[in-house]
């Protein structure tokens, strides 16, 4: 039973950060139909910045949770202007040509960018300084480290406020109205091209977290990290139907469980192939997903 | 260029340079023992100055002012395309063949090597450019196929002790049955879903021949393959040597490639290959048409598999040793920027585009830390110049609304 | 008249990629009339509307909205400019409400008391809207799509209203409404009305003047009634 509900609280956690890149690949999708390769590459730049910002402030004796708060927002914004660059010099200009095109370039972008990381910053990992949030408690019997409590927090916070942002504002609303019939929300006076601005940023700052908060949990970071993670996240993207927000955080928290209860009662060297055949699966099977898509399927 | 167009330009320009020093500071100049500006600055600048260069000679050329050089250059390239279409075809296949058969008594080890390598991706090129080019289906996990087939001849050799050449059509054989596995599920996908679903299937290929210890041996790798082996003259009698060294690979390789040259040249000439563009162009019509469409594409899969498993089989015999590390996804991503670079669904291009991704770096050895960054740029910029590839394909016929 | 048009195209020619839609038409549209232009299915009525408003970029020629040239600048800016499309289809946003609708027609305002106004008024106008307000556009049926698409455009106040076979698809009784609700806006709010019809007959009947096209040009243009009489035009697009 401990087992359970330990395999239990650290599914919860591995769904959380699973959601918040996935609502990136299904925000990018459901508005311009292009699987932002380059998305898995944003998270891993985001636990980047983490390590960059809070090793520095750390080295100049800040506490530890000033230094996560200011990092985690620095971060966010960074990944935010890096991800509308990539928007702007490359998927912009190809909006008209063929899927193949974007997509061959979303490739090269994630090409590019991970190596720019590993130029910058090296191919060995790169720890979080240990000071960080340590120790933890028990429940059950099951051991709830308070990193764990902090990620859950933070992953629920922006979750809420993603969820308020795109159902509550205005601002949500033409985000939606331009994912669902990109000429008629141009009719209506919204700026398309804006609003898919926004839409990458967005989806950037959320895998920016992510991605601190995975490099806080295992310790370190390396230039890689953001391939194998992307396409889980893509898949429970799919899973929860594709361009669906709702749909989004529910398949990453699928994917999450499953992966966790998988490496733990059947294999762990395997348990990155489940989430991949769990997206060959949904794409054969249910290939609008548990809630079903959410895209642009007008013409001119 | 008007004045305020050309004000507007550099004043992009400058917002970009700016954009791209907010983004490439951090990464290089927050240490923790404090910040520091002037490595960044100074890659910045080098940068800045390059970009900002290339941008006044693009001004410059839109105004006219290299016509004195581009006209003259245009009017010369015309010339020598003409000349170079007037002499047959079979007569440069013949130069480069032969050019190809003397290779390795012009040059040394190193250049052997580097050929051998082209060679091996021209294959690999080739077989992805059936799925691809030909038949429209955006594989990314196509180096699974090049797995399966070493795999296959490792196998069999070290446990075997099968010859490379009874492996050969094994190889091809298991890495087809592979290619019609990963390919049934795909069959009623949509592109972008193809893609992503091809690239979760070389990943499980990866990984399952990475942790399957008792078949594969896991990470450590299979040692012991035995290179090809052939009945030669030999002082005065015929007797077994193994064809170990480089140019002797050389020379199999180089059959292997051109067997594959030949047979893709076949295929794209055949009814087949009619089929498989007009499921590339549109797979409804083409159903409408009365091609099985689904048949077609599992054929595709095969067919392309089939390539990548010999060249597996090839590459295992020469490297005498393999192991996961050889097949992740980067290597399906230059295959495919191979195809995609030299131009998709065209032989020349192909083979263009693995010179390029091969040969070129090599001359750059230096730079072999940036290898895959300047590849990463390339491809992606490349769709927005040149998305037809380097040599595009011949199309077969002229649409009708292409003709006024 | 001597009033200025509120609209105007001259010689305009666009096209989808190679295909050349329509060629060198000419019209003019003046303040507070109701025009139609009417023609077959693929003659380039829809072309025509899409090129004013600027999601097709032109070819050729001039657009003029209250005498300055629009063609070429971006689509969105044109509803704050009183500017309003209708399209061929309704094209409601599926996924978003009815109220969510009817506030993203409104979205480039910022008075809030207004557009609640204009909200109360147009579910006065349809009052199955209020009814289903919040449903999502695309679980009501054809004709309470069309009603909210105008209800839509009615929420950025326009002044120039495109119509895109606002009839097309639906019952006769549904269709007697709505062309009801053209000739109230027109009439009390004094928007000015261009009419893409199939429907020749329906939309001449509503309008003041009319456009025939065929085949990308206009080959005739008339007062309506002009037009309902004349044999040619009964022959080919009245059903005589």
């Amino acid at each position: 039973m401990e087992v359970f509900l330990q395999q239990l609280v650290n599914g919860i956690t591995l769904g959380g950060v699973y959601a918040l890149v996935a609502l990136g690949y299904t925000m990018v999708y459901g508005i311009i139909q292009l699987i932002n390769f380059a998305h898995g590459e944003i998270f891993a730049a985001g636990g980047y910045m983490g390590v960059i910002l809070i090793s520095w402030m750390v080295a100049q004796g800040y506490p530890p949770f000033v230094c996560l708060g200011v990092a985690l927002v620095l971060a966010m914004g960074y990944c935010a202007l890096l991800a509308m660059a990539v928007e702007k010099l490359v998927y912009k200009p190809l909006r008209s040509s063929s899927r193949l095109s974007v997509l061959l370039s979303a490739l090269g972008m994630s090409i590019f960018l991970q190596n720019g990381l590993m130029l910058t910053q090296g191919v060995y990992d790169r720890a979080y300084p240990g000071e960080m949030v340590r120790g933890g408690f028990e429940i059950g019997g099951a051991m709830v480290s308070y990193m764990q409590i902090v990620i859950v927090g933070i992953t629920v916070v922006l979750l809420v406020g993603l969820n308020t942002l795109v159902f509550k504002t205005r601002v949500g609303k033409a985000m939606r109205a331009t994912a669902q019939d990109k000429t008629m929300s141009a009719l209506v006076g919204i700026n398309a091209s804006r609003i898919i601005s926004m839409t990458f940023a967005i989806g950037a700052a959320l895998a920016c977290a992510a991605g601190i908060m995975v490099g806080m949990y295992y310790g370190s970071v390396r230039y890689d990290m953001g391939f194998v993670l992307g396409v889980k996240a893509f898949s429970a993207a799919v899973l929860g139907g594709i361009g669906n927000i709702t749909g989004a955080m529910l398949g990453g928290l699928i994917i999450g469980m499953i992966e966790v209860f998988a490496a733990g009662y059947i294999s762990s060297e395997y348990k990155d192939v489940f989430a991949f055949i769990i997206l060959i699966g949904v794409l054969y099977f249910m290939p609008t997903g548990i809630m079903g898509e959410n895209v642009d399927d007008t013409r001119v | 260029m008007t004045i305020p167009a050309s004000r507007k330009l550099w004043l992009g320009y400058a917002v970009a340079m700016l954009w791209l020093y907010v983004l490439l500071w951090p990464l290089i100049g927050i240490k923790p023992e404090g910040l520091e500006f002037a490595t960044s600055t100074e890659i910045w600048a080098k940068l800045a100055v390059v970009s900002a260069i290339l941008l006044a000679l693009w001004q410059l050329k839109q105004r006219g002012v290299f016509d004195f050089v581009s006209r003259p250059a245009q009017a010369a390239s015309q010339v020598f395309t003409k000349a170079a279409d007037r002499v047959p075809t079979w007569i440069w296949l013949v130069f480069v063949l032969a050019g190809a058969l003397v290779f390795p008594f012009l040059t040394e080890r190193y250049a052997h090597d580097v050929a051998i390598s082209v060679l091996v991706y021209i294959c690999l090129g080739l077989g992805l450019n059936v799925v691809v080019g030909m038949a429209g289906l955006l594989d990314l996990g196509y180096i699974a196929f090049y797995g399966v087939g070493a795999y296959t001849y490792a196998l069999l050799s070290v446990h075997f002790g099968l010859s490379f050449w009874l492996c050969l059509p094994l190889a091809g054989a298991f890495a087809a049955v592979a290619g019609c596995i990963i390919g049934y599920p795909t069959l009623r996908m949509r592109g972008d879903y193809l893609a992503i679903v091809t690239l979760g299937f070389g990943e499980i290929v990866r990984i399952v021949l990475n942790n399957w210890m008792s078949l594969t041996n896991g990470p450590n790798g299979i040692l012991g393959i035995k290179a090809p082996g052939v009945y030669w003259w030999q002082d005065g009698k015929v007797e077994h040597i193994w064809l170990g060294s480089l140019e002797q690979l050389y020379y199999v390789i180089l059959g292997l490639a051109v067997c594959t040259v030949v047979a893709v040249y076949r295929i794209n000439n055949s009814r087949i290959g009619r089929a498989f563009e007009a499921v590339r162009e549109d797979q409804t019509a083409a159903e409408l048409m009365g091609v099985n469409t689904l048949g077609i594409k599992l054929l595709a899969y095969a067919m392309g598999a089939i390539f990548g498993g010999l060249a597996g089989a090839f590459f295992a015999s020469r490297m005498r040793f393999v192991s996961p590390e050889s097949f992740t996804f980067i290597e399906s991503a230059m295959v495919l920027a191979m195809v995609v670079l030299g131009g998709m669904g065209s032989i020349p291009g192909v083979i263009l585009g693995a010179l390029a991704l091969i040969a070129l770096p090599e001359i750059f050895r230096g730079f072999e830390l940036y290898r895959m960054f300047v590849f990463g740029g390339v491809m992606a910029m490349m769709m927005l110049f040149r998305p037809k590839g380097l040599w595009p394909a011949k199309r077969m016929g002229v649409r009708s609304e292409e003709k006024d | 008249m001597t009033q200025q048009p509120i609209l105007e195209l001259k010689n305009v020619s666009a096209a989808y990629g190679r295909i050349k839609a329509i060629k060198d038409i000419s019209l003019k549209v003046y303040p507070g009339e109701v025009v139609s232009i009417i023609g077959a299915n693929g003659a380039g009525k829809s072309t025509t509307l899409m090129s004013i408003s600027c999601v097709l970029p032109i070819t050729g020629g001039e657009i003029l909205y209250d005498g300055v040239r629009i063609d070429g600048t971006a689509p969105d800016l044109l509803s704050a400019r009183g500017l309003c499309q209708v399209p061929e289809g309704r094209r409601i946003f599926p996924r978003l409400t009815v109220e969510e609708n009817l506030d993203m027609g409104a979205f480039f305002r910022k008075d809030k008391a207004g557009i609640l106004h204009d909200m109360n008024r147009v579910f006065q106008l349809f009052p199955i809207l209020q009814e289903r307000r919040r449903q999502h556009g695309g679980t009501l049926s054809g004709g309470e799509q069309q009603m909210l698409a105008m209800g839509r455009a009615l929420m950025s106040r326009p002044r120039l209203l495109l119509l895109d076979e606002p009839s097309l698809g639906l019952a006769p009784l549904i269709v007697q409404q709505i062309f009801r609700i053209i000739r109230e806006i027109n009439e009390s709010d004094g928007v000015t009305v261009v009419l893409v019809e199939q429907n020749a007959n329906l939309a001449l009947q509503a309008s003041n003047r009319g456009y025939v096209l065929e085949t990308g040009n206009v080959i005739m243009e008339d007062d309506a009634q002009a037009l309902l009489a004349n044999p040619d035009i009964r022959k080919a697009y009245l059903g005589e």
